[in-house]
């Protein structure tokens, strides 16, 4: 199921626009649109929140209960009037925990499935923007933030919502029970436990707000100066400057910690306001009561009844400061989640897909190419004209910047091009649906993933149905059988964190392998030797351009080195093909001037 | 109590404070909540038997009330001081940690780790100090505090709560025993699944790339939903203890009210005893019951803690990077040669050696090149002569004292180093430049600039030299962030270059400006430069080559005389001429003026 706001937004995409501005803090209301993405599991979440409220229910109704047994019995009726109520107590006393496990158990299994279904639609909602649309999968620290945002609703269901959920059900019980024993007591109750309710929370989240944006600068600042001293540990001991930077960090930390006292002010003041409620409650409360009490209208026993009813009203209350802090950071992770969902799709899929296909070798002719990753920025290929001739390697140079990898995503249709045309088998790649395009054109993009699971399950991703023999063809060709078998699992073997890392070499000729497995129709290799060092670089550049012989190929990268191998080499330069550069063909022996 | 708790207790006084001030005011508040119960019981037995009550009664209790609210003000206030400063003491402990650290050695794998911990991770500290230590120390008193009031007012009742008091922590620790290794193992497969996530999102754009990205999204759900099924199996008993604790208290309520109804009945207690046991009763058990809830919200706190004394006691024995201040200075570089004798270096953990049996003299003003495969260890020969490892057997010296002997930051302030990826701090580029000499001039930092060829795209940045350079020095291309580390090593003017790789993954342009800005700055210096197959092999004098801890040729292609006559003109502090050496490899380099574009 795909998500309203994508949909809507790609509706009102406009072709040229790639990424554009993203609105600042996910529109109003992220909270609550993160809650109708979670929609779809109310009855789950229903019977949680009725557990809750139940289990919340059955501590207050012991006290109530216990308070009228005790204050009854004072009275000295038979014992028959008091045994239902001795029942009553026993019972709640008993099933309290019984309902406390079941409520806990059953609210984190509403909120667990819950949270796997908005995963989904996260996952969904990240298809399109996968690698262009959205900053994320150029940093690791942004994905990781990403995807520690979409635990977000859990912690809005299981923190916020069901305590929330579980204090009003206690608190409508208790205000109608001491409305229908003394109307008056019940307002004063109703009215400062709404107070309370309305008040502790928006006082909570203002705190949040002002104090969250301080503290945030001074953490940024402290994150800036550990970067520093960690990632620029050698450069700043080799200068000398080792003391300086520690010291900036030293002075960080302590405007934290400044911060954090003087923050403790306000934030504890929550607990302690509901508490001034509380009494507040218990005085009018037991007030109002001595004085129809006083007047002969309401009996002695529901006097102490109205007295428990008022305190354990606003103990149902105490969770609730802890989960208004909680909500003033959801709020924050909701938003983003918020932005991510609004965010359009970098490529606009044709309404009406033309096929694409392929049989045999292909050629891909690119006439003036021009690709703009933002409206207002300068283009990132500006007019770029090449031809990858059918069946010939084709070696790609260029400086960084110099529009290298944007023409891969484009070929691949990541990213849109608002001029010119790509052209393969007579057909304009625009005209064609994405993934029929990826069958097409695809290969080794400069994000390469390696997944943690087996080699075998690694490499099968680019052809589910490759049988043995294909794989083991493909990592020979790649020259990373020797190792594959090397290892004691083989083709089993788990890489990982917890597993086999392979190192940079070997991690680039598993691509590789993955990708020649994947045996495209136009091979493209987006700078397969990036952290290479430059031995090794051009070990495996001469690798790729022997195993890609007769083979539309694309390689970009700028080594130098190991190229002697190529069809032809090019040169881009600030989104154009240098001049009387373009199809020069093979030049014999040294194709590059180094 | 955990070790590790202990210890977070013996080193921070502050905790040991903030433990002692949670007893004072747990016991305060016990007694307030006493006053309270007593006062409401009276307000309430009062009218029952028909006495009038006077509004001063409510109103006291309404003070009292207020007193609480205070008193947890205040203790929430303390707790979260106590939180703050505890996490400034452990981050300035944390600080001192991030010396340098060679390559690929476990202390610079651990900076990932600590810089995490000095930022958000420390933060796990938070419920643990603000709430699992009130709580325990509350759990400490306040039981006790409400039994002898209870003992004073109806010993049956305080009989009944002293007999089950002991069974929550008695059944917490029997259930906690029971579930403690089955939850162990379930973590390990919670934390698999919930990695699924985060693995198949950073690989999306691969799928897209093999067209499997539908395949995946309904793998998403499984995996999320295996995550749930095994998460419920690990909660359905990690949950079995709160239900015991539960229990037992609410149960005892029960065991309390239910006989006091009866001896109501019987006429053999008053309301107001009665009243006061039942309200008080439930507040014997509330810092037990809470217990529980705490410790489950900061064993993350406990783990970060273990973190932290890990990476403490890590760097127990390296001593730091600035060395003693009583070493001796080093001799003047620019008349002594820098030795190894038979140098190994062997990484903790390593069974194969970096370096092995190296040996190497290099005269003052002598250009020496180190080559040979990645791995060989041409960078821990850079990391040795810049004192950030030590060798394991044999000795580096500077014209015949052990380097190990001398003051490290004096000896390194002879050194001008350019590292691979050089980092750019975030400061603004003047800054960046000034790393080695804070107290260089404006005029000074734009002539480094200049000289390293970066003076003019520094110029062309929104803000010129005042430019913020984020993180990574962010907007800067490759060879640009090497050409202000070239600008600083200008600035910085020592005697010894160290150079590592400098044109490595740079494009043509880049390579050619980065290479002429180093030859010049090699000029009447000492440089060892790591130059495999980079433009910049040509100035070497010397060309060793580095494979598998050993060096294995050196090869001096010059005539000794020229090594000599340099190193009197370095000695004489003029800048060479380097006709000959720019007469070997100049096919290289564009014309001077092309750089400048």
């Amino acid at each position: 199921m795909t998500s309203l706001y994508s949909a809507a937004a790609r509706r009102t995409d406009s072709r040229p626009a790639v990424v554009p501005p993203v609105r600042p803090s996910g529109g109003s209301w992220p909270t609550v649109r993160l809650v109708r993405h979670l929609l779809p599991y109310w009855r789950r979440l229903l019977t949680a929140g009725l557990a809750a409220a139940g289990s919340e229910l059955a501590a207050a109704a012991l006290m109530a209960t216990a308070s009228w047994l005790i204050t009854r019995a004072a009275q000295q009726p038979p014992l028959a009037s008091v045994s239902l109520a001795i029942v009553a107590v026993r019972a709640l006393a008993l099933g309290r925990g019984a309902l406390r496990y079941g409520d806990r158990l059953l609210g984190h299994d509403g909120v667990l499935r819950a949270v796997a279904g908005f995963r989904t639609r996260v996952y969904e909602a990240l298809v399109p923007l996968a690698p262009a649309g959205t900053p994320a999968f150029r940093s690791g620290d942004l994905l990781t933030r990403l995807v520690d945002d979409v635990d977000a609703a859990q912690d809005l269901l299981l923190r916020i919502l069901l305590p929330t959920a579980a204090a009003a059900a206690v608190c409508v019980a208790a205000t109608a029970t001491a409305s229908m024993l003394l109307p008056e007591a019940g307002l004063v109750l109703g009215v400062l436990l709404f107070v309370a309710v309305l008040l502790v929370p928006t006082t909570v989240l203002a705190v949040a707000r002002r104090t969250g944006r301080a503290q945030a600068a001074l953490r940024a600042e402290l994150a800036a100066h550990v970067v520093d001293l960690s990632e620029g540990a050698a450069d700043l001991a080799a200068y000398g400057a080792q003391g300086r930077a520690a010291a900036r960090a030293r002075l960080a930390a302590a405007r934290i910690a400044r911060l954090e006292r003087r923050r403790a002010l306000t934030t504890s003041l929550a607990s302690a306001v509901l508490m001034l409620f509380q009494g507040a409650a218990l005085v009018a409360v037991v007030w109002s009561a001595l004085g129809s009490h006083a007047d002969g209208e309401l009996p002695a026993v529901h006097l102490t009844v109205l007295a428990v009813l008022s305190l354990v009203a606003f103990e149902a209350l105490a969770p609730l400061p802890a989960a208004a802090f909680r909500l003033a950071e959801v709020r924050a992770r909701a938003g983003r989640l918020a932005d991510l969902f609004d965010t359009p799709a970098p490529v606009v899929e044709p309404a009406a897909a033309v096929a694409l296909v392929v049989d045999g070798p292909v050629g891909v002719h690119i006439r003036d190419l021009t690709v703009r990753h933002r409206t207002c920025d300068a283009p990132a290929l500006d007019g770029l004209s090449l031809h990858l001739p059918a069946g010939q390697r084709t070696v790609l140079l260029g400086a960084s910047g110099s529009g290298k990898s944007t023409l891969i995503s484009a070929l691949m249709r990541f990213v849109d091009y608002e001029g010119g045309s790509i052209e393969v088998a007579g057909r304009e790649l625009r005209d064609c649906a994405g993934h029929e395009v990826r069958r097409v054109i695809t290969g080794m993009t400069q994000d390469a993933h390696v997944f943690h699971a087996t080699i075998r399950a690694n490499l099968l991703l680019a052809r589910p149905d490759a049988g043995d023999t294909e794989l083991r063809d493909a990592a020979r060709r790649a020259r990373i059988l020797e190792w594959i078998e090397s290892l004691p699992d083989g083709f089993d073997t788990c890489l990982g964190p917890d597993g086999t890392e392979p190192s940079g070499g070997q991690r680039t000729r598993l691509l590789l392998a993955r990708a020649l497995l994947a045996d495209p129709p136009v091979l493209v290799l987006d700078e397969p030797t990036e952290g290479l060092d430059p031995d090794a670089a051009a070990d495996v550049l001469a690798d790729i351009l022997d195993a890609t012989r007769n083979r539309t190929t694309l390689l970009v990268t700028h080594e130098r080195e190991g190229l002697t191998g190529a069809d032809q080499v090019v040169t881009i330069e600030r989104g154009r093909v240098r001049a009387g550069a373009a199809g020069e063909g093979r030049a014999a022996g040294a194709p590059v001037d180094r | 109590m955990k070790p590790v708790e202990r210890r977070l207790m013996r080193e921070l006084p502050v905790l040991r404070r903030h433990v002692g001030r949670s007893a004072g005011l747990a016991f305060l508040a016990a007694v307030l909540v006493v006053v309270q119960v007593t006062l409401l019981a009276g307000v309430l037995a009062d009218a029952f038997a028909g006495h009038p009550v006077a509004f001063a009664a409510p109103a006291a209790l309404g003070g009292v009330v207020a007193l609480r609210a205070l008193l947890g003000w205040a203790r929430d206030v303390l707790a979260q001081r106590a939180a703050a400063d505890t996490k400034h003491a452990l981050r300035g402990r944390l600080t001192d940690r991030l010396g340098p650290a060679a390559p690929s050695t476990p202390a610079a794998r651990r900076h990932g780790e600590t810089a995490t911990l000095l930022t958000r991770g420390l933060d796990a500290l938070d419920p643990y100090v603000t709430g699992a230590l009130p709580t325990m120390a509350a759990a400490g008193v306040v039981p006790l505090t409400v039994v002898v009031w209870l003992f004073v007012t109806d010993w049956s009742s305080a009989l009944i709560v002293v007999v089950t008091l002991p069974l929550i922590p008695v059944f917490g620790a029997l259930v906690g025993m029971h579930t403690a290794r089955r939850t162990a193992r379930q973590w390990r497969l919670l934390a698999r699944l919930g990695g699924h996530f985060l693995d198949v999102v950073a690989g999306l754009p691969t799928l897209r790339a093999f067209g499997r990205e539908d395949y995946q999204a309904r793998r998403v759900g499984e995996m999320a939903d295996a995550h749930r099924r095994a998460t419920m199996r690990t909660l359905r008993v990690a949950f079995l203890s709160s239900f015991v604790l539960e229990t037992v208290a609410t149960l005892s309520v029960a065991l309390v009210a239910v006989p006091v109804g009866l001896r109501l009945l019987g006429g053999s207690l008053d309301l107001r005893t009665a009243l006061v046991v039942l309200f008080l009763t439930p507040e014997a058990y509330l810092p037990l019951r809470a217990m529980g809830a705490a410790f489950h919200e900061s064993s993350e706190g406990v783990t970060v803690a273990e973190q932290v004394f890990t990476i403490l006691d890590e760097g127990e024995g390296e001593g730091g990077a600035g060395g003693a201040g009583e070493r001796p200075a080093s001799p003047d570089v620019r008349t002594v040669p820098v030795s190894l004798h038979d140098v190994c270096v062997t990484y903790p953990g390593r069974a194969v050696p970096a370096l092995d049996g190296v040996s190497l003299q290099v005269q003052p003003g002598e250009h020496i090149a180190l080559v040979g495969p990645s791995g060989a260890g041409k960078s821990t020969l850079l990391a040795l002569l810049l004192g950030f490892v030590e060798p394991s057997a044999g000795r580096v010296t500077v014209g015949g004292t052990d380097l190990a002997g001398l003051d490290a930051d004096d000896w390194r302030a002879r050194l001008a180093w350019v590292p691979q990826r050089p980092h750019l701090f975030a400061a603004s580029v003047a800054d960046n430049i000034r790393l080695g000499r804070p107290d260089a001039s404006d005029a000074e930092v734009r002539q480094a600039a200049r000289d390293a060829y970066a003076d003019h795209f520094v110029e062309a940045l929104p803000q010129g030299y005042d430019t913020l350079l984020g993180e990574h020095g962010a907007g800067l291309s490759a060879g640009q962030r090497q050409r202000l580390a070239l600008a600083r090593a200008f600035l910085k003017d020592a005697p010894v270059l160290l150079l590592d790789e400098p044109t490595a993954h740079l494009d043509p342009e880049s390579e050619a400006a980065v290479t002429r800005a180093t030859v010049r700055l090699m000029r009447g210096r000492t440089a060892i430069v790591v130059a495999h197959r980079t433009s910049l092999l040509p100035y070497a004098d010397r060309v060793v080559t580095v494979r598998g801890g050993r060096l294995e040729t050196v090869a001096d292609p010059r005539p000794a005389t020229v090594g000599s006559e340099r190193t009197q003109a370095a000695a004489d502090g003029r800048p060479q001429t380097r006709a000959n050496s720019s007469l070997r490899a100049p096919r290289l380099l564009p014309p001077e003026g092309a750089l400048t574009s």
